[in-house]
């Protein structure tokens, strides 16, 4: 039993404090809603009472799977690059932007366009990426600042030069349908993009533990004075790691575009960005954790939609209820004590049973 | 005699599983120099950071003072008059010499502002009150590991405690500092102090401490006077086998240059020589050993010889292959190794596991990884559990984080990545810093065999005794300049060394 409990120690600290977040949440919610029960049924359990709810939560995962895995990535070297927003919109722009203006047979529209949008990400990345290898700027702030410029020169790009005047509001033109990712289950969003968000993971995790780059880059992010004495080139790693952060995070945007409105109709920057930062910590950079953080962010996201549509609620009170259950799961040392004790009586029992006091 | 301090059967057990103390029972009696002896991994450092209250015992009681205490973190330690110089130094990186001297006992005007000026006073004077010269307006950052050593123990010094505890406190003092260190350590006991001091080197305990406690596996398993032992005897209780001290036996043959240096000069920032007009070549097969002072240039010079700093001017020959301004991947792929002297900041990333810091030279090479770019981790585990075998590194698994090991099998990892790189120059700052004495047996034998295959060792230590004992030719460094050259160093003492490394004597080449 304790064996049991050592070994799934994570996943429990995490079931306990979802549940501690449930039991405060439900507290809230009995103060200041007057239909309670409607209420907790909402953002519990709204996402799975429908079909098309269910293929929002999994549609929404998708972009957040890609954010976090853009995050983990030069967390991972030791860079602090939040630039995924950024990366994200701008992109999307230009994958936009080269799909409405070429026409191919779709397998080659499709990738291409998924090239282009990830090469500007990457792009996006090393601008930081670069200005720190170089010049130990802050990639922090550089990349906080990116994000910003890229939201108007997507927009701008959108506005004047891809905008379809037929439609009422500032979105782009459709793009063709060779350029479209199919959605496979009827009745919902759900497209090919949430399975090469899971591919990503999965490859995602092979790169950082199993490749040599990969294991510079986590090196890196260790000690960079250990990693330079080994012969590592950390001006290669603090680039790469937060290209591909870009590359990825663009991914993500170009393939919520491609499969679920198929045009650009963000006016405002969708936060999928920060929603990865969020995902990435509570992964602990891990690419297979960060799958289940994202599905359980995105879970709350839409069933905090639902609640907001439907009850009675303000959405800032929606917010703090979800602040609080990421915050308890992040929190390092939430029951790391008791985890303790189960050691000690372990290694204790060993000791008596191995090798008596002599 | 009264004891200060009493362990009563203290048990740790850490986080990972491992029993650190096993039934830890010792006295500590007033107005003496204690000294706790073992091998790496004992457990002596665990006990010190028990009695500081940086870890709590599961079980086990503590008196102090004849008082029963619960001691729950070092603040408590601290009000009740127990100091501490930790064997991995935990200064204030961005802080200066001075600021991290004073911390915690700010002199403040009107209660809020610090007193810079009196910041000063007090530090320069208990610099010089305990003769320890240290720079006290700079970083710590920017200064070499010996120097933050004694900025460590002239911090603790200051502090006015009556039981100061010393955890390996001379591992990087040459014998000079050492001296004065133990004068200090002498007065104080004489003012009646008490002092618990842990070392590797027998011959100090021997000279300064009045009782050793010796450790083995977690267990105290014996406490004497010091008088009654010798340094072959507390040896053997240590390890349970004889060990060899003497000087290893003469080259037999010396090939060509394999390693030169030529007109080498650095510049620090603040545009001072740091290292001047330096020459020397270590030929194939024999070990040139570097005396010195810590401070001297010795940091800069390995780190310009290795790559991790470009010289101001001067040339670096591998053979006869020019490698200045080399990277120092390129400079490893020389086959040239390296023992940094400060091992947490260069050696090892202390979250990644063992085998992830055994390949850090090596992960792109055939057998660790596929076209250097898919690693083998069966081969990685397998290679790396064969280095922890012959270097006897002290751990659960080769998948344990670095951090979880004690301060001398860190250092075990360091050596046994580089020994176990197939070089054929070794640059070796400190190799065995914080080893025990069986340890320090297997690695200078190591390198010993190493010279006898034709290797070219340039070797810097403070610890005279080992450069004595390894070295075919000795060079002296004071003040960034090469002050005297031995090449034959049969007949050579300390005492022969001494007045060059102090700077009383220089010799032209
Ligand atoms: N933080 C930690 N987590 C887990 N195990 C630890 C930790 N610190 C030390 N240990 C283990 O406890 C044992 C005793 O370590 P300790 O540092 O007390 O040894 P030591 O006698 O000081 O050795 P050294 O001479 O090498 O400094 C070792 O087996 C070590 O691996
Ligand atoms: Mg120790």
């Amino acid at each position: 039993m304790e064996k049991f409990l050592l070994k799934y120690f994570n996943l429990i600290r995490a079931a306990i404090a979802i549940l501690i977040g449930i039991i405060i949440s439900v507290c809230i919610i009995y103060i200041i809603s007057k239909e309670p029960g409607f209420s907790l049924k909402s953002l519990f359990l709204g996402p799975l009472l429908s079909k098309s709810r269910f293929g929002n939560f999994i549609e929404t995962a998708s972009p957040i799977i890609f954010c976090g895995l853009a995050i983990a990535i030069p967390f991972q070297a030791g860079q602090f690059n939040i630039g995924a927003e950024g990366a994200l919109f701008i992109g999307a722009v230009a994958g936009t932007a080269f799909g409405v203006s070429t026409n191919m047979p779709a397998f080659l529209h499709i990738p291409l366009v998924l090239l282009v949008a990830g090469l500007t990400g990457a792009f996006w990345g090393s601008i930081p990426g670069f200005l720190k290898a170089k010049w130990n700027t802050s990639e922090l702030v550089i990349s906080l600042m990116l994000n910003y410029v890229a939201y108007f020169i997507g927009l701008y790009l959108i506005n004047f030069h891809f905008r379809d005047k037929a439609a009422g509001y500032l979105v782009s033109y459709k793009l063709p349908e060779t350029a479209w990712l199919v959605q496979f289950i009827p009745g919902t969003r759900i497209h090919i993009g949430v399975i090469i968000s899971l591919g990503f993971a999965v490859l995602i995790y092979y790169f950082l533990y199993h490749t040599t780059l990969g294991y510079e880059i986590r090196i890196s992010g260790f000690n960079i004075n250990f990693a330079r004495f080994g012969g590592i080139n950390v001006f290669k790693v603090i680039l790469i790691s937060q290209m591909i952060g870009g590359f990825i995070a663009a991914i993500g945007g170009m393939t919520e575009v491609m499969g679920v409105h198929r045009r650009f109709n963000w006016q405002l920057s969708p936060g999928y960005g920060w929603d990865g930062v969020v995902v990435a910590i509570i992964g602990r950079n891990n690419p297979l954790l960060i799958i289940l953080s994202s599905l359980f962010l995105a879970y709350l996201r839409v069933g905090g939609r639902i609640l907001n549509l439907l009850s009675d609620i303000p959405s800032e009170m929606i917010t703090v209820i979800q602040s609080i259950i990421i915050l308890l799961i992040t929190a390092e040392a939430f029951l790391a004590q008791w985890k303790y004790k189960i050691t000690v009586r372990e290694a204790k029992a060993k000791e008596v049973s191995s090798e008596p006091y002599t | 005699m009264e004891n200060i301090l009493s362990l009563k059967n203290i048990v740790k057990i850490y986080q990972n599983g491992v029993i650190a103390n096993k039934d830890v029972s010792i006295d500590i009696e007033k107005h003496t120099i204690h000294a706790i002896v073992g091998e790496n991994g004992a457990g002596k450092s665990t006990l010190m950071k028990i009695i500081f209250g940086e870890e709590v015992p599961q079980e086990g009681e503590i008196y102090y003072k004849g008082k029963k205490v619960n001691i729950k973190n070092s603040l408590d330690a601290i009000k009740m008059g127990i100091g501490m110089v930790h064997q991995q130094l935990m200064l204030a990186p961005d802080l200066t010499v001075a600021e991290n001297l004073i911390l915690g006992i700010e002199p403040l005007r009107y209660g809020v502002f610090l007193d810079l000026k009196k910041i000063i006073e007090l530090t320069e004077e208990a610099s010089k009150k305990f003769g320890f010269k240290v720079p006290l307006n700079k970083k710590i950052s920017n200064l070499s590991i010996g120097i933050r050593q004694r900025v460590e123990i002239l911090k603790v010094l200051m502090r006015n405690a009556e039981l100061i505890i010393l955890d390996e406190p001379t591992s990087i003092l040459t014998p000079q500092e050492t001296e004065v260190l133990f004068k200090s350590l002498k007065d104080l006991k004489n003012h009646g102090k008490t002092i618990i001091f842990i070392s590797h080197k027998l011959k100090e305990v021997k000279l300064i401490a009045d009782k050793v406690t010796v450790m083995r596996d977690g267990r105290a398993i014996s406490t004497n006077d010091v008088n009654r032992l010798d340094e072959h005897m507390i040896a053997h209780m240590m390890v349970g086998r004889k060990i060899n001290f003497k000087r290893i036996p003469g080259v037999k043959k010396v090939g060509c240059p394999l390693f030169t240096v030529k007109n080498l000069n650095y510049l620090s920032e603040e545009n001072i020589f740091v290292l001047k007009n330096i020459n020397f070549e270590v030929r194939a097969g024999e070990i040139l050993g570097v005396a010195g002072v810590e401070g001297n240039g010795q940091t800069e010079l390995v780190e310009v010889l290795t790559g991790l700093r470009e010289a101001t001017s001067g040339k670096i020959f591998i053979g006869k292959e020019n490698i200045s301004g080399f990277s120092p991947r390129k400079i490893r792929e020389e086959m040239v190794a390296h023992i940094p002297e400060d091992r947490m900041k260069n050696g090892v990333a202390e979250h990644a596991t063992i085998e992830e810091n055994i390949i850090v030279d090596r992960y792109h090479k055939a057998h660790f990884s596929n076209k250097s770019m898919f690693l083998d981790w069966k081969y990685i585990s397998k290679s790396s559990n064969d280095l922890i075998e012959k270097f006897k590194i002290l751990t659960p698994s080769s998948k344990a984080a670095l951090l979880s090991l004690s301060g001398g099998n860190i250092q075990k990892v360091v050596v046994a990545r580089e020994l176990s790189s197939n070089p054929q120059v070794i640059i070796a700052a400190q190799p065995t810093r914080g080893i025990d004495v069986s340890s320090e047996e297997l690695i200078h034998n190591l390198l010993k065999d190493a010279r006898d295959n034709g290797i070219a060792t340039f070797l810097v230590s403070a610890d005279l005794d080992e450069v004595l004992k390894l070295s075919t030719r000795i060079i002296v460094i004071y003040n960034g300049e090469i002050v005297a050259r031995f090449d034959d160093i049969k007949n050579i003492t300390q005492q022969d060394l001494s007045p060059y490394m102090l700077g009383i004597k220089k010799k032209g080449d």
